[in-house]
């Protein structure tokens, strides 16, 4: 059985043509596109929350597309075990809806961050399977609001479960120091209780195909895939 | 009725642009301005055909479910 997966758009999605690629080039099967108007998904293994600026960023982050209309059917995804990916709005976007812990606040030196970065994976998930342990990813990150924020009583929960996927860390070079963003705990990426969502602020579907800087990418995609 | 919902970040984070401004005053001269945190405010207008337990109601749910998140902030209704 072919694997099948969709990406959904937001007014203000500006990832989401590149997540369709990724996901057409790297599974080899079906993938919708499906507009958040929408209140049903179709039956997919994985749905991608593609990255950009939804509803432009009005209020926080996340915040209105995390009310759409698709949203709903979303959760149910979520709830039959179906896998979730977002990446950096949509990071931020499953946050907003409470699919995962915390928050993404803005960048703690105040700068748009648009550059490569280097993570690693903390602990093992079916995002990151096949990914050994100390490999460093070269993958870029584009964001503003980036930076991972909870208490300390769900950070210790985060840690006790395992919930975190990745973490920054420093790279052959650029990166002169680890946390890029000021990410409690230098976090990159979280999953939820039953790993089968993850929410990260690097963009693999920016790093795959022969003519990116790197191709680490693939690596999310192909532990799904594994 | 005109109502003023003040949202802030929690007061345990960092909230980097205040430290700016700050940072900016004081280079102006206008020193002995300190612990600068900026939020945001929300103005609108909530129907006065409701009842006080009603539009306290209206306003909190509107507050808990879109206009503040609760993991990294705090609000403040003013009538």
């Amino acid at each position: 059985m072919s694997f099948k997966s969709a990406v959904i758009t937001f007014p203000g999605s500006n990832c989401d043509r590149d997540a369709l690629v990724y996901l057409k080039i790297l599974t080899n099967g079906e993938v919708f596109n499906i507009w958040h108007e929408e209140t049903s998904l179709p039956n997919v293994d994985l749905v991608i929350i593609p990255g950009g600026f939804s509803f432009g960023d009005y209020l926080r982050s996340g915040a209105m597309a995390a009310k759409s209309n698709i949203i709903s059917d979303l959760i149910n995804h979520s709830e039959k075990g179906g896998y979730i990916l977002g990446i950096c709005n949509g990071f931020q976007i499953l946050s907003e809806i409470g699919l995962l812990k915390g928050a993404l606040i803005q960048n703690n030196k105040l700068k748009f961050l648009g550059k490569s970065c280097f993570i690693k994976k903390k602990y093992k998930n079916n995002f990151n399977k096949s990914i050994n342990h100390d490999q460093i990813l070269e993958i870029p990150v584009a964001h503003n609001e980036g930076n991972f924020y909870c208490d300390s009583d769900n950070l210790k929960y985060l840690h006790d479960n395992e919930l975190i996927a990745f973490e920054y860390c420093e790279g052959k070079y650029s990166n002169s120091e680890a946390n890029i963003n000021g990410s409690i705990d230098n976090v990159a990426g979280i999953t939820n209780e039953n790993k089968n969502i993850l929410g990260m602020m690097p963009h693999p579907e920016r790093a795959f195909q022969d003519f990116h800087k790197s191709q680490d990418g693939k690596l999310i995609l192909d532990s799904i895939l594994s | 009725m005109r109502i003023k919902i003040l949202i802030r970040l929690k007061s345990q984070i960092l909230e980097p642009q205040g430290k700016v401004i700050e940072k900016s005053l004081s280079n102006l001269g206008l020193s002995n301005l300190t612990n600068i945190r900026q939020g945001k405010l929300i103005e609108l207008d909530i129907s006065d055909k409701l009842s006080e337990v009603e539009k306290n109601d209206l306003i909190t749910s509107a507050c808990k479910k879109l206009l503040v998140n609760e993991i990294i902030e705090e609000y403040e209704v003013l009538g």
